[in-house]
């Protein structure tokens, strides 16, 4: 509340507000980001330090960034299904593991591993893309359309995804040994960068322009703050809400792929693994309500990034892969519970006491 | 007094239908499979011995849909009951009995909590339970990332414990075999037939269907709400810490990937059995078909032997969907008339 | 406290922030009386009922019932029912997945051992549900129960809760005329067991059927209680809409005279239905006029513009727009033909709460021109800069969110966002609703203005004068049809409100 006024104060006393703004929105996102970091400049003294060896960078910030690719990349597609459905889709986990077991497939051509590239790249990429899009349409369909609550439509892939994954695969981990491949997850001829930051920022980009030059984030918004509402201005709920999940599968899609790149191969029962919960973890951290409306997608970019630089925290403090989620599981409920009405009415009562015994010494003061 | 019209409604309908497929289901394993040994009475006694624990689940599961709510902790619970279990009995010496202590006080703990989340601070049941899934499978890693097997005696004791039924097959040279159960079996339909009762015949289970019917009227009616909303989830809680512990006493030992996806079997289990997913409807007695058509899968997919078992979830989520389909189509349905 | 009497208000005030609901409302039930609680919206019945039952606390006040000698306070719909008070509502407060005996009877089961008799439980409904001449089995699912059977069944339960006051909030409104007669009698029944019964409706026909007094409610003030017998429709109806003219100087007169030239139609409906709320209705409205649609909540005056503009699908009947039939299937077709539409229900329907006074005012005009024609933050800024201007709408800055402006501020954001559209043809529902006095001013003004520059507007309001003022022709609605179009020298008080009041009233209605 406090903070509302503050903007407006600072609008009308200011016309360059919109930055103003949105570094308002940003704030709680930012402050999180900078403790994690904090704790590890802390416990991990050369965290900053980067060098350049074998003509590629090193360092933890690197690899924070680099391996934080895949979760930025799903935490901008679960940012618009929670804005628009009010829910979050858990099955991005498995569509990543389908995604990268279809490309890595039409590559090897069936075979178990491959050397060579037995279909084009692009082919398989894209394939990989319109089956993730797939995913995503049929999450819509059971949500926009059947009005199923989201979190159970998606639990339907989120077990038979990688279900699904193993057939494509035949059972097996299927290997493409092609260097070309490898770029995704690693390095693109002598750029000293890992490639899927680039790729993370590229489609970060690509979401920001599109929400930017139509009218889509407008529209997601007022549909998942007032659906009828919406409605009797002309907005297609059903529409908007499904094409959500759409975007969110192909974003999926692309995680699975960099993934997949990464250790070049389709391993259905790891690609994605525990990914979901992270990515709603990073939705709720960079400020937007799970139950949908106002969103704000750079905050989930940084509520992303901040992820990975817990995560690389607890690897630092030898925590295991396994037990991660039991401090993020943690860290969600008391951020759901922060975020819950009954608590907000909870502190608005106690601030109206402590104004109410306030003004009565107040008042007694007078007189 | 006015004979009701018995009229046949969407609900009941759909409980029909599983119950058919049911029967389709398992006489076409029959007639399928009928050289390797489907018909066999000992083949239907293994649904309840391999699916006693899913059983036990899934009546919590269902309680807590029937509030419509949901509880995707279930699977991560079984695994972390399994691990505390053979972790105490292997590692610390702990005796069988404070073994089932163990899982009922994790299960209790884990209704507790997700409960009081749920009811009193209306937080989403869908997040609550799948941070508690993340939470049980985190924690059971970090008691142990290895497998422990179980060798307590009386454990294996009450494992192995054969209770020979007076029914069975005749064997080509026309020895009598009779069919077994192992005690979970006896265990879980014992909750079963409790939970059943329960439901009809206690004002807690009234007030759990009231609830799932409309949240508001049930207020209205002068119900307590919240503490109903509680007692389903800690019952839940409990259930699935005991189905865990029969589990448990089925695998005979404790690992982090135990129960993968035990949530999505006992949920489609309640939806197949004719739980509505927007609540207020469901039966103990669907859910316990449901359960038996999920064994029916996987024991058809088992004989059939080629297939791989990855098909178990296919299936089953494919039938999930179509049930869940169903039911928003009668719910439209419905809406018009 | 007289010895008939059973429930006394004195002096009831609740204000709730920046609306007085009730200011020193008194109200009297006597046993064995079927009391008709009377008042267009906002006259403050439902706050009223909602201060007796305990969902509102009342700021100041007493409220005695007989047998009490000290006021009673309830603080939950559960203190006033042990107190003796039961609701029924319009929306049936049932469990429809549990069977009727179990609707009747949950939370105080019979029991047998610690379990349900459900045998005892379902012998006692049927007994019950005889001794009310209610014929549903005690055994069916209430969902397969007709909904008056249902609304039979609420109160059923609460008379055999042992309520000596019985509230019956608008129960009729999706009853049928044999249903509603069902109902009166189990009404008539209860009154000779002597409780008092509180009836909320808004069918004047209801109200003279049944009913033994009627108290009137205005603003939130008490306009009086009377006899049914001594009090015509026709003074009812005027009781409730109110007879005298407030201060407003007449603002029609300047505008008289102006735009009334030849008919250009704009929208002409034929025979447009809904089912359950209108029957085949006719109108057409012309270029520059303001027609109002006027009869008493309920009277399908939201159902219908609801149906032409596509909000809900009209059952039957042809709409012409600008003399070309058109299809509409939902809002964005009626809004490309220029339609725009101010709900009636602002805070449901109208506003997006957490969306910024510039999106709430762009949002229709982005909807209409499309997704990928995005409105540049220049155009937006514009847009918004200027109805704020135009329509003097206070807010901080074109940036908060619409949900911390005033009722009157949002609804002129609303109007605002729908004037960009630059529409033919707007429809208002109630847009003066719970708006101070200044603000409905300037929005009656501002209807004129437009009809003058030529937009065609459907004005529809609860206060007859406000009406008067502003339309040039009213079609006056009651239970779902139009009994009546009146136009100049006949629009006057007396007029509309005998054609609202309809048969039964002291004068011929027009067709």
């Amino acid at each position: 509340m406090q903070l509302q006024e503050l903007e407006v104060t600072r609008n009308m006393k200011n016309k360059f507000d919109i930055r103003k703004i949105t570094g308002m929105r940003l704030f709680m996102p930012i402050v999180c980001l900078l403790a994690v970091l904090l704790i590890n400049v802390i416990t991990t003294p050369g965290f900053f330090k980067v060098t350049l060896n074998n003509g590629v960078l090193y360092g933890y910030v690197v690899d924070v960034i680099n391996r934080a690719s895949e979760l930025v990349i799903l935490a901008v597609g679960m940012t618009l299904v929670t804005a628009a459905s009010g829910g979050q889709d858990i099955s991005v986990g498995a569509t990543m593991a389908v995604a990268g077991a279809v490309c890595c497939q039409i590559l090897s051509g069936g075979q178990v591993t491959t050397n060579t590239f037995e279909n084009p790249l692009i082919l398989a990429m894209l394939a990989a893309i319109v089956v993730a899009g797939i995913c995503g349409a049929f999450n819509g369909f059971l949500v926009a359309k059947l009005n199923i609550q989201p979190m159970v439509a998606t639990l339907i892939l989120y077990t038979a995804g990688r279900g699904i994954a193993q057939l494509i695969t035949k059972g097996q981990i299927t290997y493409v040994r092609v260097d070309a491949y490898k770029v995704f997850g690693g390095y693109f001829g002598k750029c000293p960068i890992p490639t899927p930051i680039f790729i993370a920022i590229l489609f970060v980009i690509i979401v920001y322009i599109v929400l930017k030059k139509t009218a889509l984030g407008l529209y997601i918004e007022s549909v998942g703050i007032n659906g009828t509402a919406s409605r009797l201005v002309g907005l297609n709920s059903t529409m908007i809400k499904f094409l959500t999940y759409v975007i969110c599968g192909v974003l999926a899609g692309v995680a699975g792929l960099v993934a997949s790149s990464r250790i070049y191969s389709a391993d259905a029962n790891n690609i994605g693994l525990n990914l979901e919960m992270d990515a709603i973890l990073a939705v709720a951290l960079g400020g937007n309500v799970l139950g949908g409306g106002k969103f704000s997608l750079m905050g989930s970019v940084i509520g992303a990034y901040t992820i990975q630089a817990l995560t690389t925290t607890l690897y630092a403090m030898n925590v295991s892969a396994d037990q991660l989620p039991v401090y993020k599981a943690i860290v969600v409920i008391i951020i759901v519970t922060l975020q819950s009405p009954v608590f907000k009415k909870f502190m608005a009562n106690q601030k109206a006491k402590r104004a109410a015994s306030k003004a009565v010494a107040e008042g007694g003061n007078q007189s | 007094m006015n004979k009701p019209k018995k009229k046949l409604n969407g609900n009941s309908f759909l409980l029909m239908i599983t119950i058919l497929l049911f029967i389709i289901m398992y006489a076409a394993g029959m007639i399928i499979f009928a050289d390797k040994g489907f018909a066999k009475p000992q083949m239907f006694l293994n649904l309840f011995i391999s699916n006693a624990g899913l059983l036990v689940i899934a009546m919590g599961q269902t309680i807590v849909m029937i509030t419509a709510g949901i509880d995707i902790s279930v699977g991560s619970v079984t695994a972390l009951v399994c691990m505390v279990v053979a972790n105490q009995m292997e590692n610390h010496g702990a005796s069988a009995f404070t073994a089932v202590a163990f899982a009922l006080a994790i299960g209790l703990a884990y209704g507790l909590i997700q409960g009081f989340l749920v009811s009193y601070m209306e937080i989403q049941p869908f997040i609550v339970t799948l941070a508690g899934m993340f939470f049980g499978r985190g924690m059971t890693s970090i008691i142990s990332t290895d497998m422990i097997a179980i060798k307590n005696e009386m454990f294996l004791a009450w494992a192995n414990y054969k209770i020979y039924l007076p029914i069975g097959t005749y064997s080509k040279r026309g020895k009598f075999i009779p069919a077994y159960i192992y005690p979970t079996v006896i265990i879980a339909v014992l909750i079963f037939i409790v939970i059943a009762l329960i439901m009809k015949y206690t004002k807690f289970g009234r007030s759990v269907y009231a609830i799932g019917g409309n949240e508001q009227s049930a207020l209205m009616m002068g119900l307590n709400v919240k503490r109903t909303k509680l007692k389903a989830y800690l019952l839940d809680g409990v259930l699935a810490g005991m189905g865990g512990f029969l589990f448990c006493l089925n695998s005979c030992s404790g690992f982090v990937e135990q129960a993968k996806g035990i949530e999505m079997d006992a949920i489609s289990s309640a939806v197949i059995g004719g739980t509505l997913l927007s609540g207020g409807v469901g039966t103990p007695v669907g859910t316990l078909f449901g359960v038996l058509i999920k064994g029916s899968i996987s024991s058809l997919i088992t004989t059939q032997g080629t297939l791989s078992s990855w098909w178990v979830r296919i299936t089953l989520s494919a039938l999930l969907c179509f049930f869940i389909v169903l039911q928003s189509i009668f719910a439209s349905l419905k809406k018009k008339k | 406290m007289e010895k008939d009497v059973l429930l006394t208000m004195r002096d009831i005030s609740k204000t709730f922030p920046g609306v007085k609901a009730l200011q020193h409302v008194d109200f009297t039930l006597r046993r064995g009386e079927i009391h008709a609680l009377m008042g267009e919206n906002g006259a403050g019945k439902s706050t009223l009922i909602k201060v007796l039952t305990g969902v509102y606390e009342f700021d100041s006040g007493v409220v005695r019932m007989a047998g009490n000698d000290t006021p009673i306070v309830n603080h939950s719909p559960q203190d006033a029912q042990k107190a003796g008070i039961s609701t029924v509502y319009q929306e049936v407060n049932l469990c429809p997945n549990l069977s009727v005996a179990e609707n009747l009877f949950i939370g105080r089961e019979p029991r047998k051992v610690g379990m349900i008799d459900w045998k005892t439980m379902n012998r006692k409904s049927a007994e019950l549900l005889a001794e009310l001449d209610i014929d549903v089995a005690a055994t069916m699912k209430l969902e397969e129960v007709s909904l008056a059977n249902q609304q039979m069944i609420a109160i059923a339960r609460a008379v055999d809760m042992e309520c000596q006051v019985l509230i019956l909030d608008e129960p009729t409104s999706s009853l049928d005329d044999d249903e509603v007669a069902k109902l009166f009698k189990l009404m008539n029944r209860l009154k000779d067991k002597g409780v008092g019964i509180i009836f909320v409706t808004h069918f004047l026909e209801q109200v003279y059927a049944v009913c033994d007094r009627i108290t009137v409610l205005r603003n939130g003030e008490l306009v009086g209680e009377y006899q049914v017998k001594d009090l015509p429709r026709v003074m009812l109806v005027a009781k409730m809409m109110g007879k005298d003219f407030d201060d407003l100087a007449d603002i029609k007169s300047a505008h008289e005279g102006k735009g009334l030239g030849e008919k250009i139609p704009v929208i002409e409906a034929e025979g447009i239905s809904h089912k359950g709320t209108i029957k085949p209705f006719n109108i057409t409205i012309n270029k520059g006029e303001v027609i109002g649609l006027s009869g008493l909540l309920g009277s399908g005056r939201s159902e219908l513009v609801r149906a032409i503009y596509g909000a809900d699908k009209a059952e039957s009947g042809t709409l012409k727009v600008n003399g070309k039939e058109a299809k509409i299937n939902s809002p964005i077709d009626a809004m490309k033909l220029g339609m725009a539409y101010l709900p009636e229900d602002r805070k449901k329907d109208g506003i997006l709460a957490d969306l910024s006074v510039r999106e709430n005012i762009i949002i229709a005009m982005q909807a209409k021109r499309g997704m990928f024609k995005p409105m540049s933050r220049k155009e937006m800024e514009e847009a918004a800069d200027k109805y704020i201007e135009m329509l003097q709408i206070k807010t901080a800055s074109r940036e908060t969110p619409i949900k911390s402006l005033s009722g009157g501020n949002q609804q002129k954001v609303i109007i605002g966002r729908w004037l960009l559209t630059n529409p033919e043809y707007l429809i208002l529902d109630e847009p003066t609703r719970g708006i101070d006095i200044g603000t409905k001013t300037e929005i009656q003004k501002l209807v004129l203005d437009l009809a003058d520059q030529g937009m065609a507007v459907t004005f529809i309001s609860s206060e007859v004068e406000e009406m008067l003022r502003t339309c040039s022709r009213m079609a006056i609605l009651r239970d779902g049809k139009k009994v009546g179009e009146i136009e100049g020298a006949e629009m006057t008080q007396e007029g509309v409100m005998n054609a609202i009041a309809g048969a039964g009233g002291d004068e011929k209605h027009e067709e």
